[in-house]
C-alpha cells in the first residue's frame, strides 16, 4: 500500500509494464507513530477538516478518523508552519514515540508491474453549478455528502441534524434531484445513476432523526432502477417522505428560511419556503482524469470518463490497463464492488504465466502441545483515550489479580500496535501462556490481528477470547465512568472463566477439485466460462436449450448500435474451440450434493444420457426472459408487440410504422411484476429511435412512469426528444387502457396527458410494450442447491454490496439475469467478477476451514433432524448409522452461526469454542462477584 | 521499500484505493498476485468512508 503518492507515468507493454511514482512526504514515520492523538492536542494552527467536507477544524497535523488506514497521523503541508515557513515544530518533541520527521523528501520509484487496474474514483462538481441554488450564499443549502457528514454519529456534529444559520433543527426540508447532473448546463449531459437513490436513504435517515420534519424530495425522474431500489422509495413514502416531479428554478434566501421555485408538468410555477435544502450532487469524472489519461495512454469518453467498449467494459483502450469503478461510469457501491473484482479476473487472465510468482507465503512455527494447567495471560487495553477516559484500566486490570488460571496480567496503550504485538507475543513464551484475554475493542475488527500473533507465538489461534470493553462499556455509557468500570470488570471475569475451558480447535483444509460448473450459456455463462478458462480453468458449460446465446441472440443491437449478432457469434466460436470448456446443451441439473470444493452434480441430456460432474465451485447464470402480461392485448391482437418483438421486426423488413404507442412498465413496477427490470426504459429509447430513423415522419409516444435511462443512455433520451419523440408520463391510478375493434384492425389507447390535462384518445399503428424480465427456473435451483431466492424470485446474493456475486451457500455464484435484470455491459462486468470470485478456491487448491463449527455428538444425536432443516447454509447432513439416524457437520459449509445447537433437544450439538460447558462457566462467573465489588441489578 | 526500481512477477498496480480499489487488491491477492495500491490521500477509503449508512442494510460503511 502506496499513500500520500501520484501516479507520474506509465511505460512499457502488457506483461512488463514500468510506472514511475512520487511518494511525497507524510512527515511521519508510520513503523513509529501509535497514533496516540497528542500532537494533534498540541498542533496550534486551525485547517478546515475536507473529510468532513469542510463542516469541522481540524489541525495540520492529524488523522481523518479513528479507523483510518494506515492508522498513521500526518501533515497537511500546505497548512503547516513548520514546512511552510520552517518555523513551530511544537509537535516533535510532543511526540513519545518519535514519529515525527521533518527531514523527509518526496521520493520517485520505478515500479514494474504486469498489469494496472484505474480506480480513481469520480470528482465533484463545481460550485458554480450549485450558486443557482444559493449554495455558498445560504450557510443551510448543503450538499449531500455535506448532509451525510452530518447525520454521522461520529461526525462533526455527532448525528444532529441543524440547519448552519442558528443551529435550530430543520421542520422543514428539501431534497434538490439532478443537481449537476442531466443538465447540459455544466455539460454533464449523463445521469449519475445513484443520487436518487442516495437522497431516498436520506431522506429516510432524516426521518429517524426526526420523523416530525417535512420532507419532500424535487425530482425529473426516480432512478431506482437497481435491485430491490423500488422498495426503497416506497418505504420513505410510508414515512412520510413526499415526492414531487418538478424542475427546481432556484432557491433563495427568505426570511430566515429559503425559498426553492419550482415549475411542475402542467406548467405551473410554485413557491414554498424550507429550512434546509440539500443538493443531490452528481457524480464527475475525476478532476485528473485527462492527467492520468495523459500519463497512461487511455482514451476518455465525452464526459473525460475512461472510454470503454460494450462488450468489453472493463477494459481502457490501452492493452493491459483496465479500468473499474465510477471512473468508469457513475456507478453505486455494488457495482463497483462488482467491476472491482471483474478486474481482478481479467488481469488474472492477462497475468496467468505470473500467478503466485511475487507473493510471500507466511509461515507459523509448529504449534506448542498444550499443558495441562491452564496459564492465562490478561491484557487490557487504553485504546488511547478511548477506553482509558471513561474506564478505569488499571482498576479492571487489577481485578483478575489471583483469579484462578490467571498467571500474567498487564495493561497497554494500544494492544493492536506493533510493539505492543511484539510484547503480546513474547510474554507469550516467557510466561508459557496457553489461554489469552484481550480487554480491549470488537472482535470483529481486531480479532484476526490477535490470533495470528498467537500463532506466530505457537499457539493455537482459538486459545483467544477478546472483552470489548470499548464499545460495550467505555462507548455506551461514557457518561458513568463507574458503572463502565464495574460492567468492565464484570465482563473480563466471565471471560476468564470461559477461556479456562478453551480447547485448540484444528485447522482443517479440504482439497478443490479444480474444475467449475456453469449452467446457462448466454453471455453470462459463457464469459463465465471464457474467464475461467483464460486462467487456465476447467468448467462444464450446461445449457437447457438447445443452442449456446441465450436473451442476447433475441437482440439485434444495443444503444450503443454494437451488432450483437456479430459479438455473439464470435464469442460462441471461443467457447466451442476451447479446450478448457464442454458444452452439454439441452441439458439440466438434476442432482447436486457436496460442498465447496468437492461437489458433485448429475446432469441428465435431452436424451437422458446422465453425467456426473466432480467440480470445485458453480456459477449460476440461468438468464431470464421477457414476461408477457395481461390486460394489454399482447396475447389477443398481433398489432401489440413487446420492445423485442418491436426490434425484430423492425430488423427484418426494415418498415417502420407511421404512429407507435409505446406503454412502459407494462406488467412491471407493482402490476404482475413488482420490480424495475432496468433495460425497458432503454429498449423503448433504442427502438424510438430506431424508427425515427427509418422513418422520420413516424409519430412515436412513449408513455412512461419514470425514464430511466440512467448513466450514459440519458444522450439517447435526449437525442430521441430532440428528433421529435414524445415522451409522455403517466400514473399508476391512470394508466394507459389498450382496446381493439371487434375484428381487431384498429386499436386505441386511452391516456391522461398530463402537460394537457385531459384524457386523450389515440389510434396508433402498433402498440409496443416494455414488459419486464422475469428469471428462468431458479426456483428448481434454489431447492436443489439451498440458495435462497428473493421475493421476486432472483437468486439473493451474499452481501448486497460487499458481495454482490456470490451466495450465502460457499462455492456457489451468479451473475446476469438470474441476479437481477440488467442491461449487457453490466451482465458482463458481473459475469467476470462471478468468474474471478470462483477461481478464487480453484487457485487456492485448497478451501481452509474455520476452527468454530458446529460438532455433532453422535452418541446423543437422535436423528430428529431438526437442526438439519434449520441449518440456513445446508451444512447438516442426515446419515444412516447402523440403520439409525444421525446428523453430521459438513465443516466446510458451517458459518458457526449456532443454529442448531441452540435448537438440538438432547444437547448434542457443540460450537467450537462456545460449548455449553463454557457458557455455563460464564454466566456463573457472572453471578460471583467478589465481596469488596457493589453488587448492581 | 528502497529508493529506485521495484520490481516482482506477477505484480499489479492499482491505482485508486477507494471501495473499487480496495477490492481490486483484495481479490487479486486471493488470486495469488502481488499488488501496489497507489492512493494520493494518506488514507484509503474514498468517498464510501464519509457515508453514514449505506442502503439497503443501513451499517455503517466503514
Amino acid at each position: 500500500m502506496i499513500t500520500n503518492a501520484d501516479l507520474l507515468a506509465l511505460d512499457g507493454k502488457p506483461g512488463d509494464f514500468t510506472v514511475k511514482v512520487r511518494k511525497r512526504p507524510r512527515y511521519i514515520d508510520a513503523d513509529k507513530c501509535t497514533a496516540c492523538g497528542l500532537c494533534t492536542q498540541y498542533c496550534p494552527k486551525h485547517l478546515s477538516d475536507a473529510y468532513n467536507e469542510g463542516l469541522s477544524l481540524t489541525r495540520p497535523i492529524h488523522i481523518d478518523y479513528a479507523q483510518a488506514v494506515p492508522a498513521t497521523y500526518y501533515i497537511d503541508p500546505s497548512a503547516c508552519m513548520s514546512v511552510q515557513h520552517d518555523t513551530c515544530q511544537i509537535c516533535v518533541p510532543v511526540c513519545q514515540s518519535h514519529a515525527i520527521d521533518f527531514s523527509q523528501q518526496p521520493e520517485e520509484v520505478d515500479i514494474k508491474v504486469g498489469a494496472m487496474v484505474l480506480s480513481p474514483g469520480f470528482g465533484r462538481i463545481d460550485d458554480a453549478t450549485l450558486e443557482k441554488y444559493s449554495y455558498g450564499e445560504h450557510p443551510d443549502v448543503v450538499t449531500a455528502v455535506e448532509f451525510e457528514r452530518m447525520t454521522t454519529a461520529s461526525g462533526p456534529f455527532l448525528g444532529e441534524v441543524k440547519c448552519f444559520s442558528d443551529g435550530r433543527h430543520p421542520k422543514s426540508m428539501a431534497f434538490i434531484q439532478c443537481v449537476g447532473s442531466r443538465d447540459l448546463g455544466c455539460d454533464n449531459g449523463y445521469c449519475s445513476s445513484v443520487c436518487c437513490m442516495y437522497a431516498i436513504k436520506e431522506a429516510m435517515v432524516a426521518k429517524e432523526h426526526d420523523p416530525e420534519v417535512d420532507i419532500t424530495v424535487y425530482y425529473m425522474d426516480i432512478r431506482t432502477q437497481g435491485k430491490d431500489f423500488d422498495k426503497a422509495r416506497e418505504r420513505a413514502e410510508n414515512m412520510g417522505v413526499k415526492f414531487i416531479r418538478a424542475k427546481v428554478a432556484g432557491v433563495t434566501p427568505w426570511e430566515n428560511q429559503l425559498r426553492l421555485t419550482y415549475s411542475t408538468l402542467d406548467g405551473k410555477h410554485e413557491f414554498k419556503p424550507y429550512d434546509m435544502v440539500v443538493l443531490s450532487v452528481g457524480l464527475e469524472a475525476p478532476k485528473d482524469a485527462k492527467g492520468i489519461a495523459e500519463m497512461t495512454g487511455i482514451e476518455l469518453n465525452h464526459y473525460d470518463f475512461a472510454k470503454t467498449e460494450t462488450f468489453t467494459p472493463l477494459n481502457t483502450s490501452v492493452e493491459g490497463v483496465v479500468v473499474a469503478g465510477a471512473f468508469q461510469g457513475p456507478k453505486d457501491i455494488p457495482e463497483s464492488v462488482t467491476q472491482a473484482s471483474a478486474t481482478a479476473g481479467i488481469v488474472a487472465g492477462m497475468l496467468e504465466q505470473q500467478r503466485g510468482l511475487g507473493i510471500v507465503h507466511k509461515s507459523y512455527p509448529d504449534e506448542k502441545p498444550m499443558d495441562e494447567e491452564v496459564r492465562i495471560g490478561v491484557f487490557v487495553c487504553h485504546c488511547g483515550i478511548n477506553i482509558a477516559s471513561v474506564v478505569d484500566v488499571r482498576k479492571v486490570e487489577d481485578s483478575v489479580e489471583g483469579m484462578d488460571g490467571v498467571v500474567y496480567h498487564t495493561d497497554s496503550l494500544y494492544s493492536c500496535s506493533a510493539d505492543a504485538v511484539q510484547t503480546l507475543k513474547n510474554k507469550i513464551i516467557e510466561h508459557n501462556l496457553n489461554r489469552v484475554v484481550i480487554a480491549a475493542c470488537s472482535p470483529r475488527t481486531h480479532e484476526p490481528l490477535f490470533q495470528e500473533t498467537l500463532r506466530d507465538a505457537g499457539l493455537n489461534r482459538c486459545l483467544i477470547e477478546m472483552v470489548n470493553i470499548r464499545d460495550q462499556c467505555s462507548w455506551v455509557h461514557a457518561g458513568e465512568p463507574e458503572a463502565a468500570t464495574d460492567k468492565s470488570q464484570d465482563l473480563l471475569r466471565m471471560a476468564v472463566a470461559k477461556a479456562r475451558g478453551m480447547r485448540p480447535l484444528p485447522e482443517q483444509t479440504v482439497p478443490v477439485t479444480p474444475k467449475a460448473l456453469v449452467i446457462g450459456a448466454g453471455i453470462a455463462g459463457m464469459t463465465v466460462a471464457l474467464t475461467l478458462a483464460g486462467q487456465g480453468f476447467d468448467s462444464v458449460l450446461v445449457e437447457k436449450g438447445e443452442k449456446l446465446g441465450g436473451s442476447l441472440g433475441l437482440l439485434n443491437h444495443t444503444l450503443d448500435a454494437d451488432q450483437t449478432a456479430n459479438h455473439l457469434k464470435k464469442l460462441i466460436a471461443e467457447v466451442q474451440a476451447s479446450k478448457h470448456i464442454d458444452v452439454l446443451t439441452n441439458a439440466e441439473l438434476k442432482d447436486f450434493s457436496g460442498f465447496v470444493g468437492n461437489f458433485s452434480s448429475v446432469i441428465t441430456e435431452g436424451d437422458g444420457t446422465e453425467h456426473t460432474v466432480d467440480h470445485g465451485v458453480v456459477v449460476l447464470a440461468t438468464g431470464g426472459h421477457e414476461h408477457r402480461p395481461d390486460g394489454y392485448l399482447l396475447e389477443e391482437n398481433d398489432k401489440v408487440v413487446t420492445q423485442t418483438e418491436l426490434e425484430q421486426q423492425l430488423a427484418g423488413d426494415g418498415k417502420a410504422p407511421e404512429s407507435i404507442i409505446m406503454v412502459q412498465c407494462a406488467g412491471s413496477r407493482g402490476d404482475d411484476l413488482n420490480y424495475c427490470s432496468k433495460v425497458c426504459c432503454n429498449h423503448a429509447v433504442k427502438n424510438a429511435l430506431e424508427i425515427k430513423e427509418l422513418n422520420p415522419a413516424s409519430q412515436v409516444i412513449v408513455l412512461y412512469r419514470d425514464m430511466r435511462t440512467y448513466g450514459y443512455a440519458e444522450d439517447a433520451y435526449r437525442e430521441a426528444r430532440l428528433k421529435g419523440v414524445i415522451f409522455i408520463p403517466y400514473d399508476l391510478d391512470q394508466k394507459p387502457q389498450i382496446a381493439a375493434s371487434p375484428k381487431g384492425r384498429k386499436l386505441t389507447v386511452k391516456f391522461f396527458d398530463v402537460l394537457l390535462q385531459e384524457e386523450v384518445e389515440m389510434s396508433p399503428d402498433m402498440v409496443a410494450l416494455s414488459v419486464g424480465i422475469v428469471p428462468d427456473g431458479t426456483e428448481d435451483l434454489s431447492k436443489l442447491l439451498k440458495a435462497p431466492l428473493t421475493d421476486d424470485r432472483f437468486f439473493l446474493e451474499a452481501h448486497v454490496k460487499l458481495r454482490p456475486v456470490e451466495l450465502p451457500v460457499s462455492g456457489v455464484y451468479v451473475c446476469g439475469l438470474a441476479h437481477g435484470p440488467k442491461p449487457v455491459d453490466e451482465t458482463i462486468a458481473q459475469a467476470q467478477a462471478a468468474a474471478a470470485k470462483a477461481s478464487i478456491p480453484l487457485v487456492k487448491g485448497k478451501v481452509g476451514i474455520d476452527p468454530i463449527v458446529s460438532v455433532i455428538e453422535e452418541d446423543t444425536c437422535i436423528g430428529c433432524g431438526i437442526c438439519s432443516s434449520l441449518c440456513p447454509f445446508g451444512a447438516i447432513e442426515m446419515f444412516k448409522k447402523e440403520k439409525k439416524r444421525k446428523a453430521r457437520t459438513i465443516a466446510a459449509s458451517c458459518k458457526a452461526c449456532g443454529i442448531c445447537s441452540s435448537r438440538c433437544p438432547t444437547f448434542a450439538i457443540a460450537m467450537g469454542g462456545f460449548t455449553n460447558e463454557q457458557i455455563m462457566d460464564q454466566i456463573s462467573a457472572f453471578g460471583n462477584i467478589q465481596a469488596d465489588e457493589p453488587v448492581e441489578a | 521499500m528502497g529508493k529506485g526500481m521495484e520490481y516482482r512477477a506477477g505484480s499489479v498496480m492499482v491505482v485508486g484505493g477507494g471501495i473499487a480499489g480496495i477490492q481490486t487488491a483484495l481479490d487479486l491477492t486471493e488470486l495469488g498476485y502481488y499488488v501496489y495500491l497507489l492512493e494520493k490521500a494518506p488514507v484509503v477509503g474514498g468517498v464510501m468512508a464519509q457515508l453514514d449508512k449505506t442502503f439497503p442494510t443501513n451499517d455503517c460503511s466503514l
